[in-house]
């Protein structure tokens, strides 16, 4: 295996910098190692060797010329195919947009290529990134590099699986209920969602628009502050983008890794631990709690009494704005067109509801009438009312949370990864696993994943969630990088370490 | 609340414009019962004096200069299209044969 592949992105930028190595080689040992592995991973659903490397001659260019675009430079990326690109398909893991080419490139993606970060490729999710699991991908599923027969976590696992299989040093995902987080729990990669509104999600196509939420999937938190302040901040082109500054997310990431937790006050969620844990899960949360109570945190615990209605209300707000989203899926301008069988000149609607049901697989199916059910009259204001009135309750539950901590923490996931197939047609066993991620989308505040372990019952990756108030995206570097440094003290290095090589695994 | 029959989830597919077979009606009508069971609860949480939210941020309008920008040309937009004549989108007919 090549060293470069190993290194984080950081140390790829330190090494850019030093004139140690250059673009070109890190990303060819990174299409190298995808060659190598993604027969087996299936992170990628579409690789783009020549355009990266194009774009990494550009980078050394740049660098030679002392024009470097930023810190970030020639460290290559994987993007979630969620995300508009140019010159690359963009699927969303569906059936229904196969083989589209977007004309334009979503903002985090023109704000990648500004810095120089060549694009590997497009990362596999569930299909309109509805799932936990990426088995609902129509592409097929990702494999959790740490044991090739289990999840990934999801939508998003393609994204954490590239990433943890040192496919790539870093990765763009998207979080509307735990989408980055939980695969971070499940494949031992830290991930961040942001504040809402922080990342622009002009080209990201919306799932549910008032919960999505851009953000970086890598392995260590200073990584993701580096890439957040890469794609981060206002634009224009988003009415709900927040008009004002960044934090100093690389800044507070530094000081995070001090490993000081003096004066920060931190709330371990009374609802989000306990029943419903696995075993192996809580005892690392626990332990991590200890660490930061060690490194001079104070520890209050905090209730938060409505987050065990948030379940319910976001699976009635998200597929109600689903339903929406998802109707411009209608064969006309682009994607699939499918003519149903034995009707001579169809109607427009016909050839419509044709190519939507050849086009969207069933989890898609089940939320697009889950949502126009809850929507439509009758039940609109015992369903979706009241899940709108639950958010509000839920941000107030944050609300009093934060008056007596500073941030509030949780395990990320349950459980550790399941068995492929485990939980495929039991949607509300699916649903569980985002019980802990889904409170912060619904409120909009921002939280990062970082790994805590390995549970002893499976010897599998456990998360550790922290969230902070609206805005307040610097506190979740801070403390996750705290954890991060504390943990990886104790074990001696990154827990990806102990992941299986998958060398020659494709081979 | 009444429980989903398999008539509603016909009818809620019609609605969004997806056609489903018998057997995906097999399949997909229980585990919506199912879902709905599991959210039901909803119903009970809040008062009616609680106001609802629509977005985590609240939303004032975005209002731009009234200038040109560049925009997509018109072979862009049709670049993905199933079809296209005469630098349009072109569509089946949307009205009944009669019509």
């Amino acid at each position: 295996m090549s060293d470069l592949t190993r290194r984080t992105a950081a140390q790829l930028a330190d090494a850019l910098a030093a004139g140690e190595t250059s673009s070109v080689e890190v990303t060819q040992a990174h299409l190298d190692r995808i060659a190598e592995v993604d027969g087996a991973v299936h992170a990628f659903l579409h690789v783009d060797g020549e355009g990266a490397l194009a774009q990494a001659r550009e980078a050394d260019a740049r660098r030679a010329a002392g024009t470097s675009a930023s810190g970030l430079d020639g460290v290559p990326i994987a993007v979630k195919d969620v995300l508009a690109t140019r010159g690359m398909p963009t699927t969303c893991g569906s059936k229904i947009l196969e083989g589209w080419f977007p004309p334009y490139d979503a903002t985090v993606v023109e704000r990648l290529r500004a810095a120089g970060t060549p694009i590997l490729g497009k990362t596999n999710m569930d299909e309109f990134a509805m799932g936990s699991s990426t088995e609902h991908s129509a592409y097929g599923a990702t494999h959790n590099p740490w044991d090739l027969d289990r999840i990934p976590g999801g939508s998003g696992g393609g994204s954490a699986a590239a990433v943890a299989a040192f496919e790539a040093p870093l990765a763009i995902g998207t979080d509307t209920g735990g989408s980055i987080r939980q695969p971070g729990a499940v494949t031992g990669t830290v991930g961040v969602k942001p504040t809402y509104g922080g990342v622009s999600r002009y080209g990201l196509v919306a799932l549910a628009n008032s919960l999505d939420q851009a953000g970086p999937v890598t392995r260590t938190v200073l990584d993701s502050a580096l890439l957040h302040e890469v794609i981060g901040g206002h634009d224009k082109r988003d009415s709900t983008s927040i008009d004002q500054p960044l934090p100093k997310l690389v800044e507070a990431a530094r000081l995070g890794a001090t490993g000081d937790m003096r004066g920060v006050r931190v709330g371990v969620v009374k609802e989000l631990t306990g029943e419903g844990y696995q075993a192996g899960v809580q005892a690392r949360f626990d332990e991590s709690v200890q660490l930061l109570v060690d490194a001079g945190a104070e520890v209050v615990e905090v209730s938060c009494p409505t987050f065990v209605h948030a379940m319910a209300a976001y699976y009635l707000i998200l597929p109600a704005e689903a339903s929406s989203n998802l109707a411009k899926f209608d064969a006309m301008r682009y994607g699939l067109r499918v003519l149903p069988e034995g009707v001579d000149a169809p109607s427009a609607e016909e050839v419509m509801r044709a190519t939507r049901d050849r086009g969207f697989g069933d989890e898609v199916k089940r939320r697009i009438i889950l949502g126009t059910y809850a929507l439509s009259s009758g039940y609109y204001d015992a369903y979706y009312g009241q899940a709108q009135k639950v958010r509000t309750l839920i941000t107030r539950d944050f609300a009093a949370a934060f008056e007596k901590a500073d941030v509030l923490v949780s395990p990320t996931a349950p459980t550790t990864a399941f068995k492929l197939g485990e939980k495929l047609d039991d949607p509300i066993a699916m649903y569980l696993n985002d019980l802990a991620t889904i409170p912060a989308n619904l409120a909009g505040v921002p939280g990062i994943s970082v790994p805590s372990g390995l549970a002893e019952e499976d010897g599998l990756p456990t998360g550790f969630q922290v969230l902070a108030p609206a805005l307040a995206d610097d506190r979740v570097y801070r403390v996750g990088a705290a954890l991060e440094a504390l943990l990886q003290d104790r074990w001696g290095g990154p827990l990806l370490d102990k992941a299986p090589s998958l060398n020659g695994v494709s081979a | 609340m009444p429980d989903i029959t398999r008539d509603e989830v016909r009818h809620l597919a019609d609605l969004a414009r997806i056609d489903l077979s018998d057997a995906e009606l097999d399949h997909l009508a229980p585990q919506l019962d199912v879902i709905l069971e599991s959210v039901k609860s909803i119903s009970a949480v809040a008062a009616d004096d609680v106001p609802p939210t629509s977005h985590a941020l609240p939303l004032t309008n975005v209002f731009r200069e009234d200038v040109a920008t560049p925009s997509l040309t018109a072979e862009e937009a049709l670049s993905g299209a199933p079809e296209v004549d005469q630098q349009r989108f072109s569509v089946p007919r949307i009205l009944g044969e009669e019509a």
